[in-house]
């Protein structure tokens, strides 16, 4: 005879239910969700989860990284090269505010990951209870959404949501807070994927007329000029963005984020803007007369001097946020829509050009940078080694095949700058928040994310500094990626702004490091300090035939600095060669 | 220029969603004057109505911040001559105070207040109206001694003819539109 409870149990199953807990209800909906790869750190809170972890060890493999910030990168550099959401646990308390400046980070660039943090009991919320702390308020500011549960039943159609709102629209990072009697406490599981909400809205109608507007506008244009972002590789709109710029002869600049998304050697890629980007590119952004800026948000960065900014242009921002258009820029055509829907109606309707004139003007600064700036950062004959000369070499000895993540700095500018991309999402930067460590842990999540892909970061000694505890990630997963330190024993780039604008007082910018070799070597990592320029291309080569992981500690110029640069408060076009 | 502005938000009914608002309105260094919440003609949507006093660039900006946020249905924006609008605020007065003469009865009158008790202790007077009508009555009171003085946020409907379930519904039409190729990642 059946109990009652038995008999309930089967009419579930019956139904396609299952009854189990909170905490493999959460394993379920990711599995369902195509998760294979998860980082993170246990603790007190989480334990049913990572538990019920050691049953789906053949489904999801969990990646134990040394600090959670660390898997925080990790998970947002996985889904930079994938393209899926990546996934990140952490615990209550500590654990979770660990995460803030990883959140943070994805946060700034759109970079979809699902953040899993676990909370004390539910009946202990509010009492300040050991490890609680209120990671919903604290994380509301940096998700694009997030949510406590309270109870195991209200877990997968959490998980569904949060999933659909981090990849969708303007994609980000989402929090799910789940406390641990949820975790405990069984359900009825069954899963639905999301795919529609009334309050959020990410599919856009085609707003067809001003489109038809912009095209006008391209055919009328003289000197126009294409602005990619992030938004472009996003929206997997690479070849959109080739074929429209091939068929109208428009050149394409690229932010930051946005490099990649527009092979480097083509002939009408302009350079980087911003900054430390390309002289032509920065100025004649001021010359053009017609700005496209597709997938990008004119940060100041990028723009410079707002009043100095594209005076002489008109501007059309195709843009899937529409609080971003008019929040920097005030633009003359707006389409509030993803880049790649955009450009596919737009291609056919414009005619087919070429600018040889005005692209001429963009050679002839590329030819001023060359001879110096270029030259002499990436062929100098005497002195120490310098960081473009070694983000050059590698670019060479990797045919631009490589992924690049790069920490925050000179270092991060320099690798933006030499090395010469060929496939879209291979280079991994933190754009929006600049946040110094980044690069060591988004170097093991980019190599976890594409094995087969040869990954190379560029790191300063300050940032390795920040995050040299992921070495031991390294070690015990034996993740082979390749790790340059650019060392000249200085915080680089703030000691240039010390150098520019404060009088040269090196206030807290030197650095007294420990031996990094010796330091690789206790992680079982090679590794090898090189100096002199002759040992410079053997010892690249040699890292990158290693078949584990590698560390070159690469001494460079002590007191190098990044150019082009367009100072703070000063307009694109007045970008300097020199100091 | 500054002016005044009473942005109408329609959300959904989630635990958070006003730190969400009030985040945005701080961090670009908006005060709030006003601000009222409560449920709307819609079953299941809620409305908060807050009036800021801001250029008619910034609210732009803010008002699509907000309509950025998942659990935000709609927003409107409105400057004063665009809604009608009330606030309600009651008076404690004591008395005594008001005792000698017709005063009580002058004022009332005068500025449409409303009796709501009388003790011998004290008189609560209710009145509605904009923020100087209020404000007005406040001050003509004042000299008689004001025990307790409280104001409610503004209360706004809109002039405009279409309401927010045709907006809702063209929302749905919207979010039911899917490209050829639906989905941006993965």
């Amino acid at each position: 005879m059946k109990t009652e409870k038995e008999i309930k149990n089967t009419i579930m199953k019956v139904n396609g239910y299952e009854h189990i807990s909170g905490a493999e209800a959460l394993l379920k909906c990711l599995i369902e969700e195509g998760v294979d790869t998860i980082f993170g750190y246990p603790g007190g809170a989480i334990m049913p989860i990572y538990d019920k972890l050691m049953d789906y060890e053949s489904n999801l493999l969990h990646i134990l990284t040394r600090h959670e910030q660390g898997a925080a990168h990790a998970a947002q550099a996985y889904s930079m090269v994938t393209g899926k959401p990546g996934i990140c646990f952490a615990t209550s308390g500590p654990g979770a505010t660990n995460l803030v400046t990883g959140i943070a980070n994805a946060f700034l660039d759109s970079v979809p990951v699902v953040f899993i943090t676990a909370q004390v009991i539910s009946g202990s919320i509010g009492t300040d209870a050991f490890q609680e702390t209120d990671i919903i308020g604290v994380s509301m500011p940096v998700t694009k959404w997030n949510c406590q549960v309270k109870r195991p039943q209200d877990i997968p159609d959490t998980i569904a949501k949060a999933f659909y709102i981090a990849k969708s629209g303007r994609p980000g990072p989402v929090l799910i807070d789940i406390t641990k009697d949820a975790q405990i406490e069984k359900l009825d599981f069954k899963y639905i994927k999301c795919d529609y909400l009334r309050s959020y809205n990410p599919n856009i109608i085609l707003h067809t007329k001003a489109i038809e507007s912009a095209a006008i506008m391209i055919n009328h244009a003289e000197r126009p000029l294409i602005l990619a972002g992030h938004g472009v590789l996003l929206s997997r709109a690479e070849n959109e963005l080739k074929t429209f710029a091939e068929k109208t002869g428009i050149p394409v600049a690229s932010t930051l984020l946005g490099l990649s998304a527009f092979p480097s050697d083509h002939r009408l890629f302009a350079g980087m803007l911003g900054m430390h980007g390309n002289y032509g590119a920065n100025i004649l952004t001021n010359e053009a007369d017609l700005i496209i800026a597709i997938g990008m948000r004119f940060d100041d960065r990028v723009t410079g001097n707002l009043k100095k900014y594209a005076k002489n242009a008109a501007i059309i921002h195709i843009e899937i946020d529409e609080a971003e258009i008019n929040k920097n820029v005030q633009v003359d055509i707006e389409i509030n829509n993803d880049a790649k829907e955009v450009l596919r109606y737009l291609t056919p309707i414009v005619k087919e050009k070429s600018y040889e004139k005005w692209i001429r003007e963009f050679r002839i600064y590329d030819k001023t940078e060359y001879e110096k700036v270029i030259k002499p950062e990436t062929k100098p004959e005497s002195g120490n080694l310098k960081m473009g000369e070694v983000v050059n070499k590698v670019s060479e000895l990797t045919k631009g095949e490589a992924i690049i993540v790069t920490d925050v700095g000179q270092n991060q500018m320099y690798a933006a700058r030499y090395y010469k991309y060929s496939i879209p999402n291979s280079f991994v930067t933190s754009g929006g928040m600049g946040t110094m460590g980044f690069g060591l842990p988004a170097a093991i999540g980019a190599k976890i994310g594409c094995p087969d892909k040869q990954v190379v970061t560029f790191l300063g000694d300050g940032g390795f500094q920040m995050t040299i505890q992921e070495l031991g990630t390294i070690l015990q997963y034996k993740i082979p990626v390749k790790i340059i330190i650019l060392d000249n024993n200085f915080l680089g780039m703030v000691r240039q702004w010390q150098d520019m604008f404060f009088d040269k007082r090196y206030a807290s910018t030197a650095l007294v490091n420990p031996d990094f070799v010796a330091i690789a070597k206790g992680f079982s990592i090679p590794a090898k300090k090189v100096s002199k320029r002759e040992e410079l291309h053997d010892s690249i080569i040699e890292m990158l035939g290693a078949k584990g992981p590698y560390l070159l500690d690469i001494v460079v110029e002590k007191e190098g600095n990044v150019f082009p640069m367009i100072e703070p408060g000063s307009s694109v076009s007045e970008i300097r060669l020199t100091y | 220029m500054k002016q005044e502005f009473t942005i109408s938000l329609f959300t959904e009914d989630h635990i958070g969603i006003l730190g969400q608002i009030t985040i945005i309105l701080t961090r670009r260094q908006i005060n709030i004057d006003s601000l009222t919440a409560s449920e709307s003609a819609v079953k299941g949507v809620h409305l908060l109505t807050i009036v800021v006093k801001t250029t008619s660039e910034m609210i732009q900006k803010v008002a699509r911040q907000m309509e950025k946020l998942v659990d935000v249905l709609k927003v409107f924006t409105h400057s004063s001559d665009q809604i009608i609008y009330q606030e309600i605020a009651l008076f404690k007065i004591s008395t005594n105070s008001l005792m000698s003469g017709n005063i009580i009865d002058h004022v009332v009158r005068a500025h449409h207040a409303r009796i709501l008790e009388v003790s011998p202790e004290y008189i609560i007077l209710e009145k509605t109206g904009n923020k100087t009508e209020i404000t007005d009555l406040l001050s003509q009171l004042e000299p008689y001694g004001v025990l307790q003085f409280a104001r409610s946020g503004r209360v706004a409907v809109t002039k405009q003819v279409k309401e927010l379930n045709s907006y809702l519904k063209e929302m749905d039409e919207a979010n039911r539109y899917k490209p050829e190729e639906m989905q941006v990642v993965n």
